[in-house]
């Protein structure tokens, strides 16, 4: 046998990065991985574009008080909260789970809790470029948010991606990944359009009431009152954080490594 | 276990731990899960122990707790009773410190199908502060050749290379390697092979599961058979394969034994079908083998070629064997 390739000597100690640098590390390949996923960057970017593009053009949202593209750019930023914490993230989480790459991670220096910490980093950095890339064509559509209100809808575009973060990961750790794909493509649809993220919840009989607890329109709502009327919506964040919270509490308890 | 003194001293100079220290040690574990409601005791009290500088090969039919017996010493699993100690440390509740120490390549792999090997393993890299020099291993292994196509289109084999390198990477002191030659070619076998030779020497502990008893017997110093979630044969491969009869004689003929012939086998010699082929006569597309048991002097086999003669049976394969690892591997799955 030849002689020992010195690289391959076992390390002498112990020798993981801290945890900082670890979860940087995680957080900026998840972004690359997302980014170069062509399926989640139509979910993340193309499609709430779309549905900005199509309030715009139809007017649908236009009332003698309010341009339609004011009302429809705050909708649209929650939808896109939608698509990278719970759609894409819940789904990419799903097939790594099927495949191992979370029990295969977790036994690395990242571990369970730098993996999470990771992905939440992605989803924060990957709903950065979703703000500028969105919110940037709708300035250029003619959008004038409030700006009192900046800081409020920053609040609510956290809040909301850790909340669906966390659903996303529950759904993505308890169910099979192709149930995971099939119910988060679902529930973004409905929850966009019927939850009161992109529009506000329609008015029809006990519905609007119900739906206003939904973590969606509790989304959607903050999100337009801060960026709309330069508001902070207190019942809408009460209800956000409720739902962070539970969420993140029944995902520790229910989540499955394998 | 006796290593090779040359190796050893080598070793002492360079190596971080020395060759013989307890690495791994498992000490009555037993690990049940729930299965559609009804409880099935997967381990029912395994012991084992791995050492610095040696290949300890885990051996057993389907089923017989191989791989959980790994998740077991690597943290994934938490036992439902015994200890296990890595590292003099509980697996189960490691830190990041505990973690760049061990390396782990699972049965599946656990290689994330959208990135490419280059984007993982410089990402998995980046997790320790000393890592091994990857663009040399992954050229060793091969893995360039197909370092930047996603590894959803790899082949079984590629994609074990790729987790085995991943595995590698913290230059870990001790490795877990679940079938690593599963879909191996039969070149990438001998790489991969001769890799784990190489970390061997370099005082790593190996423990890998295979039910191929080849790797076993090319690989390991240690081996430990289970079955049914027991230990039921531990030791090197030489002790496992030898029994103080003589060596048993095989030899195949191109048609079967007639019966007439085997009533009448020299005296002390013994002549069987070889277990482990066909049915009838031990036969094979390429004629029937036998094993002959008892012979130890010269005189024995000139009786043997005697009893051939008389019959007209002209061996077409021929050839003395200790026990095989085989062997002892039938005796033990029912």
């Amino acid at each position: 046998m030849s002689g020992v390739e010195s690289s391959l000597q076992p390390a002498r100690a112990a020798h993981a990065q801290p945890l900082v640098r670890r979860v940087l590390s995680q957080g900026g390949y998840e972004t690359w991985t997302a980014l170069k996923n062509g399926e989640q960057l139509l979910v993340s970017i193309i499609l709430p574009l779309l549905a900005l593009f199509g309030t715009v053009w139809t007017g649908l949202l236009d009332t003698p008080t309010t341009r339609g593209i004011d009302l429809a750019a705050p909708g649209v930023l929650a939808l896109a909260v939608l698509s990278s914490a719970f759609t894409g993230q819940g789904i990419a989480t799903a097939f790594e789970r099927r495949y191992g790459v979370l029990a295969y991670l977790s036994t690395t220096p990242l571990g369970p809790a730098g993996l999470l910490l990771g992905k939440a980093l992605s989803v924060l950095t990957l709903l950065t470029v979703q703000v500028t890339v969105i919110g940037g064509v709708g300035l250029a559509l003619g959008w004038r948010p409030d700006l009192a209100g900046i800081s409020w809808a920053a609040l609510f575009l956290i809040c909301g991606a850790a909340t669906f973060t966390a659903l996303g990961l529950l759904i993505a750790g308890t169910t099979k990944p192709e149930a995971t794909l099939a119910l988060t493509n679902l529930l973004w649809v409905l929850l966009g359009a019927l939850g009161g993220a992109v529009f506000p919840v329609p008015d029809v009989g006990i519905w609007s009431a119900l739906a206003a607890f939904l973590p969606s329109a509790a989304l959607g709502d903050g999100l337009r009152a801060a960026l709309l009327d330069g508001t902070l919506d207190g019942p809408a964040l009460l209800i956000l954080l409720g739902w962070a919270i539970l969420a993140t509490l029944a995902a520790v308890r229910w989540f499955r490594w394998r | 276990m006796p290593a090779d003194p040359a190796v050893t001293g080598h070793l002492h100079a360079q190596g971080p731990a020395p060759t013989g220290d307890v690495q791994l040690q498992l000490t009555d574990v037993h690990h049940s899960v729930r299965s559609r409601g009804s409880t099935v005791e997967i381990l029912r009290g395994v012991e084992l122990t791995a050492r610095a500088g040696q290949v300890t090969a885990l051996l057993g039919p389907n089923g017989a707790g191989k791989t959980t017996t790994l998740m077991v010493a690597q943290g994934l699993e938490r036992p439902t009773s015994g200890t296990v100690r890595l590292l003099d440390q509980d697996p189960w509740r490691a830190g990041a410190d505990l973690r760049s120490r061990v390396g782990v390549m699972l049965q599946d792999g656990g290689m994330p199908l959208a990135a490419t090997p280059e984007r993982l393993l410089r990402h998995v890299c980046t997790l320790y502060r000393d890592p091994v020099d990857m663009p040399r291993l992954m050229e060793r292994l091969g893995i360039d050749e197909f370092a930047r196509r996603d590894i959803r289109r790899l082949s079984g084999g590629q994609r074990q290379r790729v987790s085995l390198a991943a595995a590698l990477a913290g230059r870990p002191q001790v490795i877990f390697l679940d079938e690593p030659s599963a879909g191996l070619d039969p070149v990438s076998r001998q790489l991969v092979f001769e890799l784990i030779r190489e970390l061997r020497a370099s005082g790593m502990a190996i423990i890998l599961t295979t039910h191929l008893l080849d790797d076993a017997q090319r690989l390991a110093d240690h081996v430990v058979l289970l079955r049914q979630g027991r230990v039921v044969r531990r030791g090197t491969v030489s002790e496992l394969t030898s029994t103080s009869e003589a060596p048993a004689l095989h030899f195949r003929v191109d048609r079967a034994v007639p019966s007439v012939a085997l009533d009448e086998v020299p005296a002390g010699l013994t002549v069987q079908a070889e277990p482990g082929h066909s049915s009838a006569g031990g036969g094979t597309p390429t004629g029937s083998s036998y094993v002959v048991h008892g012979a130890q002097r010269p005189s024995d086999l000139e009786a043997l070629a005697a009893w051939w003669t008389r019959h007209d049976l002209m061996p077409t394969d021929l050839h003395l064997a200790r026990r095989s690892l085989e062997d002892v591997f039938l005796e033990v799955t029912p």
